[in-house]
């Protein structure tokens, strides 16, 4: 990789994202008397929180606790996450129970709406829209977290890998991640879970944590390399730790962060591509499953002229959740970056 | 230079064939695989017997490959199972309009997502970039499909300024040319045909511009804000230069950089969105056809191919976005 022209086309993670921007947030811009006051916040700042010593993470968790953008975003995760936990206990009825007083009323056309014991009224099966909407983090959670693990957990294997062993195999599974990285992601799941022989939720969180392997791979095989010239690996090996322990103790530890980051941002593409599977009919066929993608491209999708409140709340959680996701990940991945430490 | 695309060439011919090896050999071994979808309900041990031996499947992977590459470099990627038409035409048919769409959004994305990044990274810390930056992450936030939804249902629904569906308002003629309706319109002085396409490529194009929108905001925001802290800016500042030239020669010169280069790697988004988008509002292209092709029985010739052809353009457009690179950028050359 040291030509300039293949480096400028190494791809990026799909997210939806810019590279990380070193040092961006405490910058000025052109005009030459706010520079000079800039610089002169920077100087202060820094002396002022001039701590040697301090561990990267500490100080990355001491950045994100001043940082608005984090606090929002973490005070999302946390509230989709306790209701998650907590569903059964604040749902008012059974996600899956038909009820007669909902299912009397459903129509070709017409779906009952609001009342005081079904706030939210009805789905178009009669059931309990309010509930099926709080079980739904429970199911999201699930569908994302474990896409988000299974992603991760290939994604570093490969990436720990190519990054330990270096030529030859680092080669081969480079190119390996290229070729999957050069299809468009959607449409990878599409034929992950076309070529199933029947979908379930587990084709679609499969099809959904592959799409996120190349990129975690990627990133921490670049981050082991770079590794592997650092002064710590150096005096490590000067000490005679084994090979496998610098891998396992030194390089990959100290890897890691970038790619936790990059999971928080992976979360909230899976959820959104769960929701494009199921809107593509290629969902979880269990009808009683309450989850918010499904809800969003089954129910949503069909019913939108008789109801469109079955899309829209669905739709408003996906969004809200994916939004908390990808505001604390980029509030994290501006924290970890050394470049932003003061 | 002439090096760099040689190689280029090489490595693109080589992902290629790896793709299609890993999908010639996953199709073959899927439980139903192609004999099932082929004959579906009327499956009988005989029958899929017969099959399996007519279509080649009892030989050797390796054979089978082998055979299978030797047509595909003349160009035969098989029939349709669903419609027994050759897989080259079904998707030629197809291409343009996905093509036209995209193309329409790539306008949009990068024409409204350039001034607004350069603005947003003016007025930084403002609330003109705080909002830009907001609109950001809800487009990156906001399922597309849901918000092809949204859009239909205010536009043409409530607000009737726009068609809801399809490439153009039916009974209306059109000559085929190029299979890009507004284009063909232009050729054949059919100015009608060309205003009508426009109109219903409008909001299809505005809702798969908004994930490639975003990320082309942001990338020139921060790409703007580097450019902008650099010693030369402050020369030119200081030679007092007008604040134009300024703009022009030495802040998006240098800061567009990185965003050619984020238009290339949007291609897959397009791709990805295109589905989703060809969906909302029954367009027609590639996305529909991968639909299709899925909900139909599982067409694996042209799913098949789709995926190839998929991994073609993203290749081929990011070797032309990385060959510009040193067009535009003389330091690129030197090295």
């Amino acid at each position: 990789m040291s030509d300039p022209i293949i480096q400028a086309g190494t791809p990026t993670p799909r997210s939806g994202d810019e590279k990380p921007r070193p040092g961006m947030s405490e910058r000025s811009i052109g005009v030459l008397g706010d520079r000079k006051k800039a610089r002169l916040d920077e100087l202060a700042r820094a002396s002022a929180s001039d701590r040697g010593g301090i561990s990267l993470v500490r100080d990355a968790v001491r950045r994100l606790r001043r940082n608005p953008v984090a606090i929002v975003g973490a005070a999302i995760v946390g509230l989709f996450v306790l209701v998650a936990i907590f569903a059964p206990l604040i749902a008012p009825h059974d996600p899956v129970q038909r009820f007669d007083e909902l299912t009397k009323n459903l129509t070709v056309d017409s779906i009952p709406g609001g009342s005081s014991e079904f706030p939210l009224g009805s789905d178009p099966l009669g059931r309990d829209f309010l509930s099926r909407m709080i079980h739904g983090a429970r199911q999201t959670l699930f569908v994302g977290v474990v896409a988000t693990l299974i992603g991760l957990a290939l994604g570093v294997l490969i990436g720990a890998i190519a990054g330990a062993f270096g030529g030859w195999v680092d080669v081969v599974l480079m190119r390996l991640t290229d070729v999957m990285l050069a299809l468009p992601s959607l449409l990878l799941a599409i034929t992950l879970v076309a070529m199933a022989s029947r979908s379930s939720q587990w084709t679609v969180i499969f099809a959904v944590a592959i799409v996120s392997v190349p990129i975690f791979a990627r990133l921490l095989r670049g981050s082991m390399l770079a590794q592997r010239e650092s002064d710590h690996v150096l005096a490590a090996r000067a000490l005679g730790v084994k090979e496998r322990n610098i891998v396992l103790r030194h390089m990959l530890p100290n890897s890691l962060t970038a790619v936790i980051v990059q999971a928080t941002l992976t979360f909230a593409v899976a959820i959104l591509d769960a929701a494009a599977l199921s809107f593509l009919g290629l969902g979880d066929p269990d009808i009683n499953r309450a989850e918010w993608g499904l809800m969003l491209g089954v129910d949503g999708q069909r019913y939108f002229e008789v109801r469109p409140e079955l899309a829209y709340y669905p739709a408003l959680a996906i969004i809200v959740v994916a939004l908390g996701f990808t505001l604390l990940g980029e509030a994290m991945r501006e924290a970890i970056d050394p470049k932003n430490r003061r | 230079m002439l090096r760099v695309i040689v190689r280029r060439l090489l490595q693109l011919v080589v992902t290629l064939i790896a793709l299609s090896a890993l999908i010639f050999i996953w199709l073959r071994n899927l439980p139903g695989g192609p004999v099932e979808a082929l004959l579906g309900e009327r499956a009988t041990p005989e029958r899929r017997v017969l099959l399996t031996k007519a279509l080649g499947y009892d030989q050797p992977i390796l054979v089978q490959y082998g055979k299978f590459m030797q047509r595909v470099v003349t160009g035969d990627f098989g029939n349709s199972i669903r419609t027994g038409d050759p897989v080259t035409e079904v998707i030629s048919r197809a291409f343009p309009a996905t093509i036209e769409l995209a193309l329409a959004a790539m306008i949009i994305a990068v024409g409204l997502g350039i001034p607004l990044g350069y603005l947003a990274a003016r007025w930084r810390g403002r609330w003109p970039d705080n909002l830009t930056i907001a609109g950001t992450l809800l487009g990156i936030s906001i399922p597309i499909f849901f918000l092809g939804y949204l859009l239909k249902d205010v536009f043409t629904q409530n607000i009737h300024w726009f068609p809801p569906s399809g490439r153009l308002t039916t009974g209306l003629d059109n000559t085929n040319v190029t299979g890009f309706f507004v284009l063909d319109g232009l050729l054949t002085r059919e100015f009608d045909a060309s205003a009508d396409a426009l109109w219903h490529l409008i909001l299809p194009a505005i809702t798969l511009a908004t994930i490639p929108l975003a990320v082309i905001v942001r990338i020139t925001r921060a790409s703007v804000l580097d450019v902008l802290n650099e010693d030369y800016v402050r020369t030119a500042e200081a030679k007092g230069l007008r604040h134009r030239t300024i703009r022009g020669r030495h802040i998006l010169r240098n800061a567009l950089l990185p965003v050619v280069t984020t238009i290339g790697l949007q291609t897959g988004a397009l791709l990805s969105g295109a589905v989703l988008t060809e969906k909302v509002y029954n367009w027609g292209g590639i996305g529909t056809l991968i639909t299709d092709s899925i909900s139909g029985g599982r067409d694996y010739p042209v799913l098949q191919a789709i995926i190839l052809l998929a991994a073609l353009v993203f290749v081929v457009v990011n070797l032309l976005v990385d060959l510009s690179y040193a067009f535009i950028d003389p330091r690129v050359r030197v090295r």
